[in-house]
């Protein structure tokens, strides 16, 4: 009964919108930013698929064998067993069922690793300790426009991702839109991403890389393709001069403690060993998903980052006075 | 426990019974702190933001949990529970090197006690268990917690290639007279197959850690990408044991498990072969399935296809067990008793977590689920399932074996209820937690994942978890006084083991065994065996005596001749871990100590062993007169040295594969920049030289036997020179090409490969030479000498680093350790 059922489900669930709808009331409460149970891209959803089967299949296994396993102690009756019957199940019941299994499994990965098409957009990412940095290649232009600890996307749209690593293996998991692949020092791994629907999701490093490896996080914003043009436009314009006195003040503050060394402000300073913060203010979180982002939490992160997150690159400036502090952290929360 | 041994026979005894317990009692220990530290964990992670442990010590703990539970707990325990029964099960008095199985245990308690108090020093390993480079390498791990972890691993690979030597030749060559292989017990049967799976396994981690610390110590890239290494070729080598390591763990409580269900089902197991061929197809397939370790590594998906089958395939050798004893049940009258408790836990739990396996072998869900808490589920499904519920039942089935008391029935049923129910109840929200993007490894997790209620259950489960495992505990130390005494066999078991109960010597003498399920089958067989009607009722050399027998069909062949207690294997343990941890933590002073008196104890032990026997037969019952020794390939010496090599060949594969691996990795670059190819000169010349210390060593052989020792003599200093003038050569030579070992991986691995091999090759000589044995008293001093100058070698070597080359010595004392049952064969070769 059951390697029927397996080996008919794929082309039920092809066929029909019902049994993902079953999923989903199933699985109501799976939804959320990070869930592999909320797919929001095409790769992420046949994954879905694939997993609802297996669940439906192991949990009928499972009961097969609880059942079988039970009975002895529940019988009256002294009976012997047909010994060749319950040999044979042990070898054809997964032998037919995985052979079921198996060519369906490696459709689902043919088509979650589709290739890539040439005109479509891709994004470099890398992996730091604690961090993402992303950076937009555009066909027109020949330099790359980086920010970090977000990725921002076209809704409906195949877009490639080349993963690296600047240091020890991390691995890039935004289990909403698809499954993760590592960034491997001295490789470079690729893998294609879409989303359906516009909204925001949020990924996490997956293989162990540290002290704070917990506190390696990033979010997956999917914007309408105009806003996501426009979004872009600006990212790649040198930040305005500010127009308040105090932000002028955290802008000339910002460059003489040597925030340059690290950060780069677009149109400030230049430097790629630390996230980009040319829009800083506009992020949702501090520290790759330490903090929620806003001015309070800048000032903490600046003051403290040695306290909030340990071990990661940036020394705590708690030398810094509180009117100073302020005006740095005024100045980076204006950066949108 | 029985009465044990006398003041002091708690270190000198070297006997299986008394091992075993101790073996089994060490394991329970650091099952319970590893235990603590998953608790400690739980809480940390009961809510989101906690700051209950710090992210260092967190992360201390998740590897000092994964390291302590499979290498201190998982691994040796099986091992301890076949050192206790297997020899009583297959109707032998003791393991074939009783002495080796006592230095191996005193090695892993030990090292395992100084590992484990690394987290009190706060130097405890935070690379996580399987230790990815770089962050493992001397970059971004520049502390000494990384090398503790190689330590802690080193003493396992002692302890674990004893056992596995002392399995493959017990199973073999000692079992009862007249009992074939198809009669083994069918635990035998499994463990034979898991010891074979750690000789040929074993090897793939010695020589990745033998790669790490060379990297950490002496800077040579293996794992470095910024100088040509690969992180791969870590998870590559560190996998293909890895993987089957997890049926290495998991093989021996299945046997567990086939043994004790036929005994409470009251009727014999169903296709005895049928399982026996699974357990044999597991143990081959499972060096197939590595790479699905690697799923999301971006390997090309044609690749990832083949590892997704084979792992998938390994659920049918896993349905036939299962459904045979599920047939077996069906087939009796079970009865539910609470070993048969923990057995239906098992069935139940790992029934589950094989199915979770087959999701986690397709790819495609892997990307998801790969180092999420789905995995940690899954994992301990199968390892919590798969082992720890059979060991509780191996701990309640054959407790009255030992003690001869029962544990309690009802307590019984309150710990396997409490555990049930605590594992299931935290563990198995974890696959939901998995799916909802809970990565594994993290000391905390975003409120907004909402996994929090999910988390906050398996906390408050895992403590229902630890009671149970509590109630174990206190029910094991209450019944040692008041557990009502019981006979010789409680449950009614048709095994051999319950016919030596609680005797130190196994059996009065060996009976003749001619059925699968002696107790059931032979009607007389207690009588024969207690009334000195079997074979050696008596003991014609006044010593510890075992039968030798032919591995087919179990005829007599030779007396084997046991030792008795004495201090030699506990000492040389004690210091050779205290030689490593020293070296370690760089303490010379102590570790040089150590070192020296570990030498000492181990060549007088060596020495020891070549004592002159009288020749002729002797008495050996039944009107059976039997040789005290052999010297051909009957000999257990002989048998324990093809293991060895077995090994070895395993190991230089593995360093070959690291070589090769390299270079298809990053086939442009290599050799790099700067590197000149070899002439035809130097070659040939080290050809010439290490040809003619083979010829050389050859000819002390053949001298030797002719009891010629001046020119034994000769030929051993010509060996000696002609080798050290080619390594002198080799060594000056790739340096002359630009071949720098710390500059790029081609040269990292032109200075291995050839240099693992020439030891390997040089131990080869050695070891065929020993395994053909030319029996005088020369032959264990070579052999000595050959492991002292080795040890002394490396101990120079690495002395000045920290931590030093810590896995190469460890090779030695391997080798050692494994060089002593062969010197043992000097019983066996005799004068004859």
């Amino acid at each position: 009964m059951l390697p029927i059922f397996i080996r008919w489900t794929p082309l039920m669930i092809r066929n029909s919108r019902s049994v993902p709808l079953l999923a989903c009331v199933t699985l109501a409460s799976c939804a959320g930013p990070q869930s592999a149970l909320d797919p929001a891209g095409p790769s992420a959803a046949s994954i879905h698929q694939l997993g609802i089967i297996m669940y439906i299949g192991a949990s009928a296994v499972t009961l097969l064998v609880a059942v079988l396993m039970l009975v002895p102690f529940m019988r009256k009756n002294d009976s012997r067993a047909n010994r060749k019957l319950f040999l044979w199940t042990g070898v054809l019941l997964p032998a037919v069922t995985l052979t079921a299994l198996v060519p369906y499994v490696l459709a689902v990965g043919h088509e979650t690793r589709t290739p890539a098409s040439p005109n479509q957009l891709s994004i470099d990412v890398t992996g730091s300790l604690y961090w993402w940095s992303m950076s937009y290649r555009r066909t027109s232009e020949l330099t790359e426009i980086a920010t970090a600890n977000e990725l921002r996307l076209p809704v409906g749209e195949p877009v490639e991702l080349s993963l690296r690593s600047n240091d020890v293996i991390h691995s890039f998991w935004a289990p909403n839109l698809a499954g993760k692949t590592d960034m491997i020092p001295g490789r470079v791994t690729r893998m294609v991403i879409q989303a359906d629907r516009p909204g925001i999701y949020r990924g996490q490093c997956a293989e162990y890389c540290g002290l704070q490896h917990s506190l390696m996080a990033f979010d997956v914003i999917v914007l309408p393709r105009r806003e996501f043009d426009a979004w872009l436009a600006r990212l790649t314009q040198p930040v305005r001069e500010p127009p308040a006195p105090e932000l002028q003040q955290g802008r000339d503050l910002f460059v003489s403690i040597g925030c340059g060394e690290c950060h780069t402000v677009r149109g400030v300073v230049e430097s790629r060993r630390g996230p980009d913060l040319t829009q800083v203010g506009a992020r949702r979180t501090i520290g790759a998903g330490t903090l929620p982002g806003g001015v309070g939490n800048i000032a903490a992160w600046i003051a403290s980052a040695q306290h909030l997150k340990p071990g990661n690159a940036m020394r705590s400036y708690d030398q810094l006075e509180g009117p100073q502090l302020r005006a740095l952290a005024y100045y980076l929360e204006s950066l949108k | 426990m029985g009465d044990g041994p006398p003041r002091w026979g708690w270190f000198t005894e070297a006997n299986n019974t008394w091992i075993g317990r101790l073996y089994i009692a060490t394991g329970f220990a650091f099952f319970l702190g590893a235990g603590l530290l998953a608790v400690l964990m739980r809480i940390q992670l009961a809510r989101p933001n906690n700051t209950f442990l710090a992210e260092a010590t967190y992360n201390q703990f998740f590897t000092m949990h994964g390291t302590v539970m499979m290498f201190l707990f998982a691994v040796p325990i099986g091992e301890a529970f076949a050192m206790t029964l297997l020899p009583s099960m297959t109707g032998t008095r003791d393991m074939p090197f009783p002495w080796l199985s006592s230095f191996g245990f005193w090695c892993y308690a030990i090292g395992g006690v100084l590992v484990f108090s690394s987290l009190s020093f706060g130097i405890a390993p935070d690379g996580g268990w399987f230790m990815y480079p770089p962050l493992t390498g001397p970059t971004y791990s520049p502390g000494v917690n990384t090398d503790v972890w190689v330590l802690g691993l080193g003493f396992v690979e002692i302890a674990t290639l004893a056992a596995a030597i002392e399995f493959i030749v017990g199973l073999l060559k000692t079992r009862a007279p007249g009992m074939t292989l198809a009669n083994m017990p069918i635990f035998a049967w499994y463990m034979l197959v898991t010891a074979g799976m750690i000789m040929i396994g074993m090897p793939a981690v010695i020589a990745a850690d033998l790669l790490l610390e060379l990297e950490r110590a002496f800077g040579w890239p293996f794992f470095d990408a910024t100088r040509g290494g690969d992180p791969l070729l870590w998870q590559h080598l560190f996998w293909i044991f890895g993987h089957p390591e997890v049926y290495i763990i998991f093989l021996p409580a299945a046997g567990i498990v086939s043994m004790a269900l036929p005994t409470f089902a009251c009727t014999r197991l169903v296709g005895y072969s049928w399982v026996v061929m699974g357990a044999v197809s597991v143990g081959f397939l499972s060096f197939g399935l590595w790479v699905h370790h690697m799923f999301t590594t971006g390997l090309p998906l044609m690749s990832l296809s083949f590892f997704s089958a084979a792992s998938i395939a390994i659920s049918i050798p896993m349905g036939v067990q299962v459904f045979a004893w599920l047939a077996t049940l069906w087939d009796g009258k079970p009865v539910l008793r609470t070993p048969m408790l923990f057995v239906l836990g098992f069935l139940s739990i790992f029934t589950i977590g094989g199915l979770t396996g087959v999701m986690v072998a397709s790819v495609p869900f892997d990307w998801q689920v790969h180092d999420s808490h789905f995995v940690v589920a899954h994992l301990h499904y199968v390892l919590i399932g798969g082992m720890v519920f059979p060991i509780f039942a191996a701990l309640y089935y054959w407790t009255p074996m030992v003690t001869k008391r029962l544990m309690s029935e009802r307590l019984g049923r309150w710990a396997f209820g409490l555990m049930f129910i605590g594992f299931n109840g935290a563990f198995l929200p974890m696959h939901v937690t998995g799916l909802l993007g809970m990565p594994r490894r993290v000391y905390t997790y975003d409120a907004s994942l909402g996994v929090n209620g999910l988390n906050m259950s398996s906390t408050i489960f895992t403590f229902i978890l630890g009671a149970g495992v509590l109630v174990v505990l206190v029910d094991f130390i209450r019944h040692l006084r008041s557990g009502p005494r019981v006979g010789d066999n409680p449950w009614n078991a048709p095994s051999l083991e319950w016919l030596s109960a609680d005797a130190d010597y196994g059996f009065r003498s060996l009976p003749l065994i001619t059925s699968r399920y002696p107790l059931w089958e032979q009607p007389n067989v207690l009588q024969e065996a207690r009334e000195g009607g079997g074979y050696l009722p008596d003991a014609p050399t006044l010593e510890r005596e075992s039968l030798l027998t032919s591995p087919i069909t179990g005829q007599p062949e030779q007396i084997l001749r046991l030792p008795g207690p004495g201090w030699t294997p506990f000492v040389s343990a004690a210091m050779t871990a205290i030689f490593f941890t020293g070296l370690t933590l760089r303490l010379a002073v102590i570790s040089v100590t150590s070192g020296a008196v570990a030498l000492m104890f181990l060549m007088s032990w060596m020495w020891r062993l070549d004592r002159a026997y009288p020749k002729g037969l002797a008495d050996a019952g039944r009107g059976l007169g039997l040789p005290l020794y052999l010297n051909d390939n009957r000999s257990v010496g002989w048998w324990a040295m093809v293991v060895l090599i077995i090994t070895d060949a395993s190991l230089t594969l593995s360093i070959a594969f690291a070589y090769l691996f390299l270079w298809t990795a990053k086939p442009a670059i290599w050799p790099p920049d700067g590197s000149q190819m070899p002439g035809i000169i130097e070659p040939f010349v080290l050809l010439g030289l290490t040809a003619g210390a083979y010829l050389l060593f050859e000819g002390a052989e053949r001298f030797n036997r002719r009891d010629r020792r001046f020119s034994v003599g000769i030929c051993l200093a010509g060996t000696a020179i002609l080798a050290s003038v080619a390594i002198a050569i080799g060594s000056a030579w790739p340096g002359s090409l630009g071949i720098n070992p710390t500059r790029h991986s081609y040269g990292a691995a032109v200075w291995t490969t050839p240099r693992v091999d020439c030891r390997s090759r040089c131990n080869w000589r050695s070891d065929g030479y020993l395994v053909r044995g030319a029996a005088r008293s020369a032959d264990a001093r070579l052999v000595a000498m050959r492991n002292v100058a080795g040890l002394s070698a490396l101990v120079a070597l690495h002395s000045g680093r920290h931590g030093a080359g810590a896995c190469a010595c460890r090779r030695v004392s391997i080798c050692i350790s494994i060089t002593s049952p062969a010197c043992k064969a000097r019983r066996s070769q005799g004068e004859a």
